[in-house]
Order: structure tokens, then C-alpha cells, then sequence
């Protein structure tokens, strides 16, 4: 049957990835190319046979096949077809073979490239992608089915297994649990597969990294080839965890979008070494330095992805997040402590090798600045990393429990958050190589003053706070340095080519994709901080009950009740919506509709606001009770979030600007191609 | 301080190896001959860290796997300030057969087995059979209206700071622990009690032992 | 006396109503600006890592009517929370009460970053020895002027 067909395709997978390992290392070492080339076809077969074992739960899903446990838990008769098909990373399961599948398709991606000049990669980076493939694949197989059938014993209990036990009969239910009623808004649909893309995809800068160390290639060459795989998955992961943070403020109702809970750090901290590694590594490609330090930095993003990954399915962390606890915790352990052994034994029986070819100039060079970026990238991830942990040793060594909350990741991360702010703004006015401050300085004064116009302005209009206007003038003086950038760069080459500002500045950037679209990443990041600053600093809220008629008001708003409705729908829930009016000023602005949604099959209720959303603020009303018999009075909450749209306005510029930096441009690899291979045959 | 022999490599990690190294002045020859292993301190450290990060989450997770504490295990030791006032500890109640049921005003199934809990406890109390009811992360007006409502005559309180169901590591309400003569677990049950026949059976096994 | 009676009677009968509203005033009850403002600073003891303000449960509900009761009955912010902090124990705190072990949480980030910045600091001082001038990664030209032409151009290019 088709489950039967899944499971074993599977199995098969399972069976390559270890046999792909195992032929390839042997290969390797014993220098046998026909080994190395069969872990290869070994590899190429695992994605088609993951893919069969995921299409089999899909279509099992679709299908309403509710005898097989899987389906039973994440769908529901009442569900769209849409839904269902992704409800495959509804469950524990299920995301697993979606973990997989993606591996197994970005190493057949990543094996689909001329070897020529680094064969000796090859065999590696094999071992290092199947192993970690084959640990999924056997957590699925072994301990999280998702193929599992329900079957009745002969003492009446209900049993899940893969076949029949003995004497028990099949059960065939007729309908489902049903998907988490949080899992079907369309942020959450997409949420997922974005973080595990980009978690995913880490593993294979981290298998180069891994076959360079083996190798002794200790040259950039693992880093030229993966600076466009790392690029993505940064991508990748940055877009999930924005998307996580527009679904969590438009589903959740809390007003917010991120609350430092310990799930959502933990996708956060790979991010955060992740970034750190893409400015590094800017350095160790120009000057030939810092080896030991990016070897660090991927090992460390790697293990943060896989760490991270344990923390929400082992159970060894409580949080709302959290799939259920499971057996696969201790299989996870051990992956985690085979890992960071391997990596860190290997890092340091190379460590001689990997010998810088330069010196450091001065505190002001840029490369010093991006090791300073670094120091306070990682600082911000001691604070996450300790503030996760922590909990955990309190409880083991006190017996304590304890909460580790916002307060204290927003206190101890805001001064190294303004410090980088500072950086984006320095840095482009710095050069590699620089030797002295003058430089430096001269661009650097002129800039923070002219920025101060910002904070006066917004000084002189009621902004009394001091870390807003601090704030705001780091964002417009990296804003004004920015741009006068571009300016001055699209300005040189206008008079040198003769060509117009507009043509200019394209023709400009086009060429320099990386450093361009680092600026409009950087800008980009100063339009989502100009809308944190907004809604963390100056967030209102008010609650109040209110009978048919009656008004509430924050600020300069205000909310005047309606009537409120209560009924069931097609796919199985009670609502109950009201009807509220808005205005400012006195003046009317619109209507809204904030409901509370109750899932029958589930029994969760689900808090969905109505929001007004313009450029300068959000006016978020939340229903948060209302008397059901009379209908009659109803209480809501209302948050007023100034420029929270600056968020995901400068969301989109950022993953808009990361998609330009990454593109391929065939002329510039070409040419780089062309000049790295003369070098190599003049160097032999 | 020679500026010509404070060399190193490019050492991050650790401190940096800066020993003198006498005639030696170019760096890349002294590479060649003994290349720069990471300094001593810094790979200590970076060890002590992997280890001990493993062995944190090791002990987490086998704390995380562990669940309640099982039948044979010794009953914890706790103190328990009852709604009325009066305090009754484990050594008090020494020798003597004591169900213990974990219980909140706001959990569902705990109504289901809280009238059966109540006649049980009439029905055995001359027999020196102890019932105590904790009262699991509650407000003490909705705890005492539940009280009230089923009509629970045994003595109930709060756990105040979760200690005692943190000693007993409950993973939720309800649950039951019956201790038994000797002060170890004689039965414990997860979740609500079907009927009262299954308390019966359950203290009477406990009394046997 | 009949009259003093009936005069007294109409005292009492005015002065009646006055006296009964005043004993009747009570200060308004607190709003729920005012319980949200705690609750937002509480964890929900039972579900994890959820603010007692947002918190949609039952139990939620009847913890912030106990914040309330508490309010109503004159008790500060303070009291409150170690109220709290007693019957559910430090967790239901927003961070660790600084004590005993604690005191581990808010020391260890500052200490780890200043050893960074140290570390940082030693490295910047002993490449900043070096005597040689700064020189570009070293182009293996062997001569070839094409190739040393275009590790510039990629150089200035990237």
C-alpha cells in the first residue's frame, strides 16, 4: 500500500546515505576514484527516493487516509486541499522527511557542479551531507513514523505500528484531528519551509569547510565556492524569521512579533553567526586572513542550526513552540555531541595550517571593523545562547525554576544592537588596509553631525526619550552615509563613462553586487530598526468593556463598539466577530473586525485582530471577551504601534537586496574562472 | 621588547603565542618549522565548554525523559499548609497509608474523580488511610468554591512555590500517589480515577503491602 | 413629644439616603489598564513563556482577578508579584530574582564580552607589530602581466 511504498522508500534512503558515506570516505582515503564516484550515484539516489516517501505522505494526507496516524493528527475532513499538503510539516514527522528532503536536494544541488579543480572535496563533502542525512532518515524510520497505522487489539486498546500486530484489527477512522488551528493562517504555511531552507542549507558551507579541513586545502577555495550557497541560506533564514515575526503579530494577538521566547532564539542564533560569518569572510577572500576564525564561525552556525533543532523537538525545553516530547531526543543528543567533537578535534588538529598571509593595519581599517562587528555579533549571541541555557541550570543545580524573559534579553542586547547600528554607518567610510584614523575621521565627523538634524528634529516635535533619539540618529546617519555612497560612486563613474546619474548608479551597482547590495541590505535593516524603535518605545495599549455603542479611546484614536456576532462556519469552528468603528481626531477612519475563533476538534481558541495599518502607526484592536447570552457588552484590547510598517517594509528591501547580491552574473564568474585558472597553471 | 621576534600566527582563539624566539625573525621560516598550534588556554577552554554544554543538556534531557517518580520510589518529603490553617508534613503521617491527588480548580477531568475521592476517603478513614489534596497553581477563592461544590471534607492546600509537585516531578493535573506503610510508592495514577472501585482496589492494594 | 417624633423622623429621613450613599462610595474598581500593567510584568505559571496579560486560559483569567482583588484591596505592584513569586514560585518572574545562583545570569554575558574585546584587543596588538607595509595578497604572476591585471581588477571589482 502506499504507506508501505513511503516507509520502504525510505528505508532505501536510508540505506544509500550510509553506503554513500561509508564508499566515500573509504574512497578517499584509500584513494579509490571508482569508490568515491559510486558514494556519488549513491547520493544522486537519495533525492528521488525521498521525494517518493514524501509524495506517499502527501498523497496519504490528501487522500483522507485517516487509518495511518499521521493524517489522523494534522488533518481534518473540514481542511482545504492546500492545507493538507502542508500540513507534511504539520507534526513532528513529517517535518522530518521535509528536513530530509531538502537535504538530500541541496546535496544532489550542490553535487551538480564541475569538480575538476576540487575532486578533492568531493568525497567529503559526501560523507559529511549523508551522514547527517542518514541521522534524520533514522529518526524517521525508527522513531517518529509517520506510516505508522492505528490498529485495535484484541483488549480493546488503540495501538499505532507499522504492521499488523498479531490479532489486532485495522481501524478506520472517518475523520481527523485536524491541523493546530494557529498552523493554517498563510504566514504559517510558509513560515516553516523558509527556516528549514536556510537552515538546511548551512550544511553544505559547513561540508565544504569540513573537506577543506580533511584536505588541508587550507586556502578561500571552500569559501569561494560556497560564498553563494551561504549567501542563500542566509536568505532563507532571515525571510523565515520574518515571516515568523508578521505571522506571530497579525495571529497570535499579542501585538507583538517577536517574544525572545527560547524556540524562536533558537532559530535566531544560527542568524546571528551566520551573519557574522558573511562579513568575515569578506576578509579572509581580500587580505587572506582570519582562517581560524571563519572555520570557527561555520562550525559554530552549524552546530547552533542542529542544537537549535534539538532544543524544540527533545523536550528539554518547555515553551509554546515546542513540538511534543519525543524518543528522538537522545538519538539528537548523540548527534549533536558527535558533531561538535568531530568538528572541534579536526579544527584544531589543522589549526597550524591555516596561517594567515597578512598583518592587520590599524583599529580603523575596515577589516577591523568587521571584526568588531563580530565581537558584538557574538556578544548578542552569549546573551541568547545564556539566556536559553540558563532555565535549564537553574533547574538541574538549584531545583529551581525560572523564567528568563524580555527584560533581560532587551536590556542586555540594546547596547550591542546600537553599536552595530554605529558600525553600518563607519564602515563604508573606512578602507582595507587603512593605516591611520585621519581617514577615517574626517568622513566620520562631518557625517554624525550633519545626522543630528534627525534627533533634533524629532526633539523639537515631542520625542523626549533619550534611547529613541539616540537611535534615530545612528539610523539617519547610516542612512546619510549610505547614500552619499551611492552618490559618490554613481558620480565617478558619470563622469568617467559619460553616462547618465540613473544609468550610472545601475550600471554601478550591477557591477558591484555584493558591496551595493550589502549597502541596500543595510538600509534595508535601518527602516525595520526606525519601526522596532517605533512600536518597542512607544507602544500604547489600552482595555476596556464596553456595551453596544459605547466608545474607548487611546491617544488620538478612537474605538467605538458596533455589535458583535457569533456563529459556526464550514470547517468546523465558532466565531465570534464584532463590528467596531475607528476614528482620529473625531474623524471617522473605517471599520474593523477583531474575532475570536473557536476550533471545535481541537478545542483552541484563536484571537485574530482587526488592524488599521498606514505608514505612520497600526491601530490593533483585539476582542479579547464579550457576554455571550446578551451579546451586549464585549471587552477589547487596543495597541497603538507607531511605525511598526517600517518593518516589513524594510523586510522586503532586505530580502529584496540579499536576492541582488546573491544573483549569478555569468560575465563576473567567467571572468574570475578564466583568471584563477591562469594563476593556477602559471603557479604549476 | 624585540619588535622583530613578537610574531605569531593568526591566532584568534586564546591568547596570542608571542614567545621570543631569538634568531628567528621571519615569520614564514618559523612557520615552516614549528607551525603554531593553538595556545594551551585556548584549547582547555574551548573543551571545557563543548563538555560542559554536553553534559548540561545531557543531564536535561535525561531529567526531561524521566517523568513522575515511579512505584517503589521513596515518597519526597513535603510540607503542606492546608486551607484551614493547619500544617501537615510527610513525618506526621508516618506509617500510615497516604493518597496524595494533585488537583486545580480550572482542570476538567479532576471534577470526574473528585465526589468518588471524597467517598473513598469516607469509607476509609477508619482504617488510618490518609487522603491530602494539593491544590496545583490556583487562586483560593475558585479553589474553595471546588471544594464546596463537590464537598470535600479532607484536608486540601496549596502547593505554594510548586515544590511538592516539582518533588513529585507531575507532568499534570490530576494525578495521584498512594504511599504506602513503609514510605515508598505503592501506586500512582495518571490522570482522572474511572470509578471509585479503582480507588478501592488501589488503597486496599496499598495496604497489603 | 409626637411632634419632636415626627421632626426626628423627617431628619432621619433625609439625612437618611445621604448617609447610606456615603456608606456605599467606594473608590472605583481598578481598571484593566491597571491589572495588565502587572499581568503584562507575570508569566503564566502553567503555560510557558506567556505573558498573564495576553494569556487566553481560564486559569489566566482568575489570576488576573486575583491581581484584581489584590489592587482593589489597596496592596502595590510589589506586593503583588511576591504574592505571586510565593504561591507559584520565581518563575512566574519576567527574569531571575537576582539571588544565589542567579546572579550567574546577568554577570556572565558582560564578563564573556569584555574577554572578547580582549581578546580582540591582544590580536590587534600583535598584528599591529609587524614593521612590513601592508601588501595585497601576493599575485602568483610568475610574470604573467595578464593575470596580475586581472587579480587587480577583481580585487577592485568585489
Amino acid at each position: 500500500m502506499l504507506a508501505n511504498l513511503g516507509y520502504f522508500s525510505l528505508v532505501l534512503t536510508f540505506v544509500a546515505a550510509l553506503y554513500g558515506a561509508g564508499a566515500a570516505a573509504y574512497g578517499a582515503v584509500r584513494r579509490k576514484p571508482a569508490l568515491v564516484e559510486s558514494a556519488r550515484h549513491a547520493m544522486l539516489l537519495t533525492w528521488p527516493l525521498v521525494t517518493l516517501g514524501a509524495l506517499s505522505i502527501i498523497a496519504l494526507l490528501v487522500g483522507r487516509h485517516y487509518e495511518v496516524k499521521y493524517v489522523a493528527a494534522v488533518t481534518s475532513n473540514a481542511m482545504p486541499t492546500y492545507l493538507k499538503v502542508t500540513a507534511l510539516w504539520g507534526g513532528q514527522a513529517g517535518s522530518l522527511v521535509f528536513w530530509s528532503w531538502l537535504l538530500s536536494a541541496f546535496a544532489t544541488a550542490a553535487s551538480l557542479r564541475r569538480w575538476e579543480r576540487d575532486r578533492e572535496f568531493l568525497p567529503w563533502v559526501i560523507v559529511v551531507t549523508m551522514i547527517t542525512l542518514a541521522f534524520f532518515i533514522s529518526l524517521v524510520i525508527f522513531f517518529e513514523n509517520p506510516f505508522q497505522r492505528l490498529w485495535q487489539t484484541l483488549d480493546g486498546r488503540q495501538v499505532s505500528a507499522l504492521f499488523q500486530p498479531n490479532g489486532a484489527i485495522p481501524l478506520f477512522p472517518t475523520d481527523g484531528q485536524g491541523l493546530n488551528p494557529l498552523l493554517r493562517h498563510p504566514g504559517m504555511v510558509i513560515h516553516p519551509p523558509m527556516l528549514y531552507l536556510g537552515f538546511v542549507s548551512f550544511v553544505i558551507p559547513y561540508a565544504f569547510a569540513i573537506a577543506a579541513l580533511v584536505t588541508r586545502r587550507t586556502d578561500d577555495r571552500w569559501i569561494r565556492i560556497t560564498r553563494r550557497w551561504t549567501l542563500v541560506a542566509w536568505l532563507f533564514l532571515s525571510l523565515g524569521l520574518i515571516l515568523g515575526g508578521r505571522w506571530a503579530y497579525d495571529v497570535l494577538g499579542w501585538g507583538g512579533y517577536w517574544g525572545w521566547d527560547p524556540v524562536e532564539i533558537a532559530a535566531f542564533m544560527p542568524w546571528l553567526t551566520g551573519t557574522a560569518f558573511l562579513h568575515s569572510v569578506m576578509i579572509q577572500e581580500k587580505r587572506g586572513m582570519l582562517k581560524h576564525w571563519n572555520m570557527l564561525l561555520i562550525i559554530l552556525t552549524y552546530s547552533l542550526v542542529i542544537f537549535g533543532t534539538f532544543l524544540t523537538r527533545s523536550g528539554v525545553l518547555s515553551s509554546v513552540h515546542a513540538f511534543a516530547q519525543s524518543a528522538i531526543g537522545p538519538m539528537f543528543f548523540g548527534f549533536i555531541g558527535l558533531t561538535f567533537v568531530v568538528s572541534v578535534s579536526l579544527l584544531m588538529n589543522r589549526w597550524g595550517e591555516l596561517r594567515g598571509e597578512n598583518y592587520l593595519g590599524s583599529v580603523f581599517a575596515r577589516e577591523s571593523l568587521f571584526l568588531l562587528n563580530n565581537l558584538l555579533f557574538m556578544g548578542i549571541l552569549v546573551v541568547c545562547f545564556w539566556g536559553v541555557l540558563f532555565p535549564l541550570i537553574s533547574e538541574l543545580f538549584t531545583g529551581q525554576k525560572v523564567t528568563v524573559g524580555p527584560p533581560f534579553y532587551e536590556r542586555a542586547t540594546g547596547p550591542l544592537w546600537v553599536g552595530l547600528l554605529f558600525l553600518m554607518g563607519v564602515a563604508p567610510l573606512s578602507a582595507y588596509g587603512a593605516t591611520s584614523w585621519r581617514s577615517l575621521g574626517r568622513g566620520l565627523w562631518k557625517l554624525l553631525l550633519l545626522s543630528l538634524i534627525v534627533p533634533a528634529a524629532l526633539y523639537f516635535s515631542g520625542v523626549t526619550l533619550a534611547g529613541a533619539l539616540v537611535g534615530y540618529w545612528l539610523i539617519g546617519f547610516v542612512a546619510i552615509v549610505t547614500l552619499v555612497e551611492f552618490w559618490r560612486g554613481a558620480l565617478a563613474r558619470h563622469r568617467r563613462h559619460a553616462e547618465n546619474l540613473p544609468l550610472a548608479f545601475w550600471r554601478m551597482a550591477i557591477r558591484n553586487r555584493r558591496r551595493y547590495g550589502g549597502y541596500i541590505i543595510h538600509l534595508g535593516v535601518v527602516l525595520m530598526a526606525i519601526g522596532i524603535i517605533g512600536i518597542e518605545m512607544f507602544q500604547t495599549e489600552t482595555q476596556g468593556t464596553l456595551a453596544r455603542g459605547e466608545s474607548l479611546s487611546l491617544g488620538r484614536y478612537t474605538l467605538t463598539y458596533e455589535s458583535l456576532a457569533q456563529f459556526d462556519t464550514a470547517d468546523g469552528r465558532n466565531v465570534a466577530r464584532a463590528v467596531v468603528q475607528v476614528s482620529r481626531d473625531g474623524r471617522y477612519l473605517g471599520d474593523l473586525y477583531p474575532r475570536r475563533d473557536f476550533y471545535y476538534a481541537s478545542q483552541q481558541p484563536m484571537t485574530i485582530p482587526g488592524v488599521r495599518s498606514s505608514l505612520q502607526d497600526d491601530f490593533y484592536v483585539l476582542l479579547v471577551g464579550w457576554e455571550p447570552i446578551a451579546q451586549e457588552g464585549a471587552t477589547f484590547k487596543i495597541y497603538h504601534n507607531p511605525a511598526v510598517n517600517f518593518v516589513w517594509m524594510g523586510g522586503l528591501i532586505f530580502i529584496a537586496a540579499t536576492l541582488l547580491a546573491a544573483w549569478p552574473t555569468r560575465e563576473f564568474d567567467a571572468l574570475r574562472e578564466a583568471a584563477t585558472a591562469r594563476a593556477v597553471v602559471a603557479r604549476a | 621588547m624585540n619588535r622583530g621576534t613578537q610574531r605569531s600566527g593568526s591566532t584568534f582563539v586564546g591568547v596570542v603565542s608571542g614567545e621570543s624566539h631569538g634568531l628567528m625573525t621571519d615569520k614564514s621560516t618559523l612557520d615552516a618549522v614549528v607551525p603554531p598550534r593553538p595556545s594551551q588556554w585556548g584549547v582547555i577552554l574551548v573543551w571545557v565548554f563543548v563538555l560542559g554544554l554536553l553534559a548540561v543538556v545531557g543531564l536535561g534531557l535525561i531529567r526531561a525523559q524521566q517523568g513522575n517518580i515511579g512505584v517503589g520510589a521513596r515518597a519526597p518529603d513535603f510540607q503542606l499548609t492546608t486551607f484551614n490553617g493547619s500544617t501537615v508534613e510527610m513525618a506526621d503521617v508516618q506509617g500510615q497509608v497516604v493518597v496524595i491527588n494533585f488537583w486545580a480548580s480550572w482542570c476538567i477531568p479532576c471534577e470526574q474523580e473528585a465526589v468518588e475521592l471524597e467517598t473513598a476517603h469516607q469509607l476509609f478513614k477508619d482504617q488510618g488511610v490518609v487522603f491530602l489534596g494539593v491544590n496545583y497553581v490556583d487562586t483560593e477563592p475558585e479553589a474553595l468554591a471546588y471544594l464546596d461544590r463537590f464537598g470535600i471534607t479532607y484536608d486540601n492546600g496549596p502547593d505554594l512555590g510548586t515544590r511538592i509537585s516539582q518533588a513529585f516531578r507531575i507532568r499534570g493535573v490530576p494525578e495521584t500517589y498512594i504511599v504506602g506503610r513503609d514510605g515508598r510508592l505503592a501506586h500512582v495514577k495518571i490522570g482522572p480515577y474511572e470509578s471509585l472501585s479503582e480507588i478501592q482496589t488501589a488503597v486496599n492494594a496499598s495496604m497489603e503491602e | 413629644m409626637l411632634r419632636s417624633l415626627k421632626g426626628y423622623l423627617v431628619l432621619l429621613a433625609i439625612a437618611a439616603p445621604v448617609l447610606i450613599a456615603s456608606a456605599a462610595v467606594q473608590p472605583p474598581p481598578p481598571s484593566d489598564d491597571e491589572v495588565n500593567a502587572i499581568a503584562h510584568q507575570l508569566y503564566c505559571p502553567v503555560c510557558e513563556n506567556v505573558p498573564l496579560d495576553v494569556c487566553p486560559t481560564q486559569a489566566c483569567a482568575q489570576w488576573r482577578a486575583t491581581i484584581r482583588e489584590k489592587l482593589a484591596q489597596g496592596w502595590s505592584e510589589v506586593q503583588i508579584k511576591d504574592y505571586f513569586v510565593e504561591q507559584y514560585g520565581a518563575r512566574v518572574l519576567a527574569t531571575p530574582p537576582a539571588r544565589g545562583l542567579n546572579w550567574l545570569v546577568y554577570v556572565l554575558p558582560p564578563v564573556a564580552f569584555l574577554a572578547g574585546a580582549f581578546v580582540l584587543y591582544r590580536a590587534f596588538r600583535s598584528w599591529g607589530q609587524t614593521p612590513e607595509p601592508l601588501v595585497p595578497t601576493a599575485p602568483d604572476a610568475d610574470g604573467d602581466p595578464y593575470v596580475a591585471r586581472l587579480e587587480e581588477e577583481l580585487r577592485r571589482r568585489s
